[in-house]
């Protein structure tokens, strides 16, 4: 039925995640079901078709595009090394002669006597899909990856930009309204995954970069900092190819914006150890959240007891003393617990008659909220 | 899922339709409206949705569909369902009038919708007709390849590989003409050896198109490597296109192949009784009835969340264009990073400091489905809505055009008439009607925000209507064209459109206060007529009610042009509707004041003039 509600972003200690780490074309699968495997073993491989380059021969040798196989040196499926000759013409003058060489090392994938044209491929170049988190094999899908499973705390961020990295997860500040600084940043949080707290600025980004911090954990950022780390204004919220320098997840939205408590204090729960993150994030149909995960290792209190493990569950809405997120202005960002869903709709200061609740916040007051302007804190 | 074909489609020839279902599968809602004939005319009576299901966990279309069909059964009380079999046809003749229904129709855009590749020989040739083929057949299309399209050949080989496109568009060439580009598009697609975007053990669908001679050659090199189809060249000569044969493909493939591999379509497509329609090519089949039925020259625009597609009839010629990331949620920042913060910023009536607006926008961005709760995040989304509108149709008329380069011919049947070669067809001279659809237009909280927003980013010249769809059910309209005309086009005037009214705007210019014209507006029986002059930088608004008429006489300036000549008075009947008549004398092209302080009086005594906001 059609049911006003938001999903919002899993905050939990313990749940199991199922990751299917899949080529993009059919390759080889290194890994077998059972196996356990560490973020960085790979565990599926590719060979990637080489990049082709077109050379008219018939253009460069001043012949018709019919007559362009009489004047080939090499033939389809020969092997071409970097300027090699690969057609030439033969004139009756020897000064006269062009030489068509190769642009590249590879192979002759086709020639056309109708372009003239000489189709070269470069060697295939090898793509390795790695397992991203700690874990274990769980399925195989037959020349295209594996099902790696994991029991884990997890965080999903709102945005982020970067692909999947991991390692030791750090605090560098104490309180989630502290803004993270640069000068917070230390030469020893090289290829760590730094937490933050409300807000981190443009300068905190380039320290990181210089320093070579993996990843990145704040509640905001303001978007003309995105703009210039990134060196354009991102249009749509589909991310994940890119390369700043590090991995960053934003967990609750644009602008200086404490980290939910839970959310920080979890991180901080789990400082020290190992984590996975990525930045991608899909805000489409078909979303993809950012995300952290830190594993539940052998040295983990409760490791091994995979049956203890919640599996995240599907919700059906928004009930009574659920803890919210206000995800639009005039409070923006704040957090309270639902403790009004009126059935009846309400005119807003907009003259837009919707669907509202009543969300109770820590001081005490109160406001009355579009549904639609309320996230979940799921977990 | 009890798994049972429904006979329907048979049945709609052997019966006149008198309960019909249709749902509309959006990439996050599927919207179901129940159309019963009440008396001698078909009315649009219920509506319900419920979430699209094509994505995990669910991946079955159906699931969303039946649970939008639940709905309808309780709001209507009609039995439409028997457990998860729907009821046809109506059981009135066995007594049950309130049990089943006597069809059910769909279109798809879940799941990202058709998404194509096209290429041509020439860019602004074969290029643009394959381009406007595609759209008009309903695709997105993520990129035009050409031999002139200045990309080096393994640009383009590494494009074609990069995109996952749902099928291919291959034109090139006149028939009987040079063979050698076109092969040339060919082998570069064949070296690429492209993948499709859904289902991995399929081959590529790919349309050829184009110059009949090369038809052989393109056999041999995209045969064993797509799943190739030969169809009519779209540009058998230079000054002429034939779409319709590729268009029938593309939709051809579209149920067989794409349809085929999103999850659940194949149980819907047993259950519909006419096949199913990528969503924007319903709409524009039903913008494109109603403008030839009634003789118009319309704009439609659809602006959603990620997308925003506009359609226009011209002269009789169709054409639909989608701008693929103008929108108000998912392309929210894109809006604001293709027009600029000042373009923006220049229709928000108070100041508002760049980084916060800036953050808001990301911030919609990031949470799409939020609604304004603040009268300035109202203005403020407002703001961005008529930027997209305004760079949607830029878009829209620089592909809506006359076939380039080439001689005039007049044809009839599914070719362009063209004007002069590459002229834009959109003539905003001779608009009769704008129809505006999405959201932001139909669920503005006053309809008069909707008109002026249109009237904002569109700046209408001359006499121009104006409505909005009521609540976005002409997909479901376009589809039920197929099966029943007079069905479709009962509930499209009596259901769907809301008449917003009428825009008469004066081309010129000329100092804030001057004389712009002169009006006399006579209206029916027992009202008075209004007489007055409208100053440039005056809006005015007349309360003329949906079923009203009024005959506005207009005496412009000497410098001032009503679609008559400069100074040349024009008398016009004029439609009202729920907001009236506006006479809009700000000038076209219509500028803003530069200065901050006077641009804010400005807004703020427009919005007043018409009662925009609350005060």
């Amino acid at each position: 039925m059609g049911h006003a509600y938001t999903p919002g972003l899993t905050v939990t200690e313990r749940t199991v995640i199922r990751k299917p780490r899949l080529l993009p074309i059919p390759g080889t699968v290194l890994a077998k079901a059972g196996d356990r495997v560490r973020a960085e073993t790979v565990v599926a491989r590719a060979e990637l078709p080489g990049k082709v380059h077109v050379v008219n021969v018939a253009n460069l040798l001043g012949v018709a595009p019919d007559e362009v196989r009489d004047y080939l040196v090499k033939k389809e499926g020969e092997a071409v090394s970097q300027d090699e000759v690969i057609a030439e013409n033969r004139p009756f003058i020897k000064w006269f002669k062009t030489e068509v060489r190769s642009p590249i090392r590879g192979k002759v994938e086709s020639v056309s006597t109708i372009t003239g044209q000489m189709l070269l491929r470069e060697p295939p170049r090898p793509l390795e899909r790695l397992a991203y988190v700690d874990g274990a094999v769980v399925d195989l899908h037959p020349a295209h990856g594996v099902t790696v499973e994991t029991s884990c705390s997890m965080v999903q961020g709102i945005f982020g930009i970067g692909g999947e990295t991991w390692g030791e997860l750090v605090m560098a500040v104490d309180s989630p309204e502290k803004t993270l600084s640069a000068s917070q940043l230390l030469p020893t949080m090289q290829n760590k995954i730094v937490a933050g707290g409300a807000f981190l600025g443009i300068e905190t980004m380039k320290r990181a970069r210089e320093i070579g911090v993996a990843a990145l954990v704040v509640g905001g950022i303001h978007d003309k900092d995105l703009r210039e780390l990134l060196g354009y204004d991102l249009g749509v919220a589909i991310t994940g190819t890119e390369q700043v320098g590090f991995t960053l997840v934003i967990t609750e939205g644009f602008g200086t914006i404490p980290m939910a408590a839970k959310t920080f204090e979890l991180l901080a729960g789990h400082a020290g150890q190992k984590a996975s993150i990525s930045g991608a994030t899909q805000i489409r149909a078909g979303v993809i959240r950012p995300e952290i995960l830190i594993p539940w290792t052998t040295g983990s209190p409760d490791a091994g007891s995979a049956g203890r493990a919640v599996p995240a569950t599907e919700r059906s809405g928004i009930r009574i003393d659920d803890h919210v997120r206000v995800i639009r202005d005039p409070l923006f960002g704040r957090i309270g617990r639902v403790t009004a869903l009126p059935t009846e709709l309400r005119q807003i200061e907009t003259e837009s008659v919707v669907r509202v609740l009543v969300v109770t916040f820590a001081d005490g007051t109160s406001a009355v909220i579009p549904r639609a302007n309320v996230e979940l804190m799921e977990g | 899922m009890t798994g049972s074909a429904q006979p329907s489609r048979q049945m709609t020839a052997a019966q006149p339709l008198r309960v019909i279902i249709a749902t509309d599968c959006g990439s996050t809602t599927t919207k179901a409206i129940l159309i019963e004939k009440l008396g001698n005319e078909y009315r649009q009576t219920f509506r319900g949705e419920a979430p699209t299901t094509v994505e995990a966990p669910f991946e079955d279309v159906t699931r969303g569909v039946l649970n939008s069909l639940a709905e309808l059964e309780e709001l209507s009380g009609r039995k439409i369902l028997d457990g998860e079999r729907i009821i046809t046809p109506n059981r009135a003749a066995q007594g049950e009038p309130r049990v089943g229904v006597d069809i059910y129709i769909s279109t798809s855009s879940a799941g990202g919708g058709l998404q194509m590749m096209v290429a041509g020989a020439v860019q602004s040739m074969t290029g643009e007709s394959a381009q406007r083929c595609a759209l008009g057949a309903g695709a997105i299309v993520m990129d035009v390849l050409a031999s002139n399209d200045g990309r080096l050949p393994h640009e383009k080989i590494e494009r074609i590989r990069s995109l996952r496109p749902d099928m291919i568009l291959l034109s090139g060439g006149t028939d009987g003409g040079t063979v050698t580009h076109v092969v040339e598009m060919a082998e570069y697609i064949s070296a690429a050896e492209p993948r499709p975007r859904l289902g991995i053990s399929y081959q590529l669908p790919l349309i050829y198109a184009g110059n009949k001679d090369a038809r052989d050659r393109i056999t041999e090199i995209l045969g064993g490597k797509t799943s190739l189809v030969i169809t009519d060249n779209i540009r058998p000569v230079l000054e002429r296109e034939n779409l319709g044969p590729a268009r029938t493909k593309i939709h051809d493939l579209f149920l067989e192949h794409v349809m085929a591999q999103a999850p659940g379509y194949k149980k819907l497509l047993e259950w519909t009784g006419a096949p199913i329609m990528p969503t924007p090519a319903a709409v524009g089949l039903i913008m494109e009835t109603i403008a030839k039925k009634e003789n118009l020259n319309l704009i439609g625009v659809d602006i959603g969340g990620a997308t925003t597609d506009v359609f226009s009839v011209f002269g009789g010629v169709f054409n639909r264009t989608v701008s693929a990331n103008l929108g108000l949620s998912y392309s929210v920042s894109n809006v604001l990073a293709e027009a600029g913060l000042a373009s923006i910023l220049r229709w928000v009536p108070f100041t508002i400091e760049e980084q916060t607006l800036r953050n808001r926008i990301k911030n919609k961005m990031i949470r799409p489905t939020t609604i304004p709760q603040t009268l300035d995040e109202l203005q403020i989304e407002q703001a961005i809505a008529r930027e997209a509108l305004r760079l949607a149709l830029a878009h829209h008329a620089s592909l809506a055009t006359g076939l380039k380069g080439v001689q005039q011919e007049r044809t009839i049947s599914d070719i362009f008439e063209q004007k002069t070669s590459g002229e834009s067809l959109i003539d905003m001279l001779q608009l009769d009607l704008i129809v505006g659809s999405g959201g932001i237009l139909s669920h503005a909280p006053r309809r008069v925000q909707a008109m002026l927003m249109m009237v904002d980013a569109y700046e209408p010249l001359g006499v121009t209507r104006l409505s909005v769809d009521s609540i976005f059910m002409m997909p479901h309209l376009g589809v039920l064209s197929t099966v029943d005309e007079q069905a479709a086009t009962d509930v499209f005037v009596r259901d769907c459109m809301i008449y917003l009214g009428t825009c008469v705007a004066p081309i010129g210019r000329g100092k804030d206060g001057e004389r712009c014209a002169d009006y006399t507006i006579t209206f029916g029986e027992g009202r008075s007529p209004e007489c007055g002059t409208l100053a440039f930088g005056d809006l005015r608004l007349f309360p003329l009610g949906r079923d009203d008429r009024a005959q506005i006489e207009l005496r412009p300036a000497k410098q001032v042009d009503l679609g008559e000549g400069k100074g040349v008075s024009v008398t016009r009947d004029v439609r009202g509707g729920e907001v009236g008549l506006l006479l809009d004398g700000r000038g076209r092209p219509l500028q803003l004041p530069t200065d901050s302080q006077k641009r804010l009086a400005a807004l703020i005594r427009w919005h007043r003039a018409v009662g925009l906001y609350p005060k």
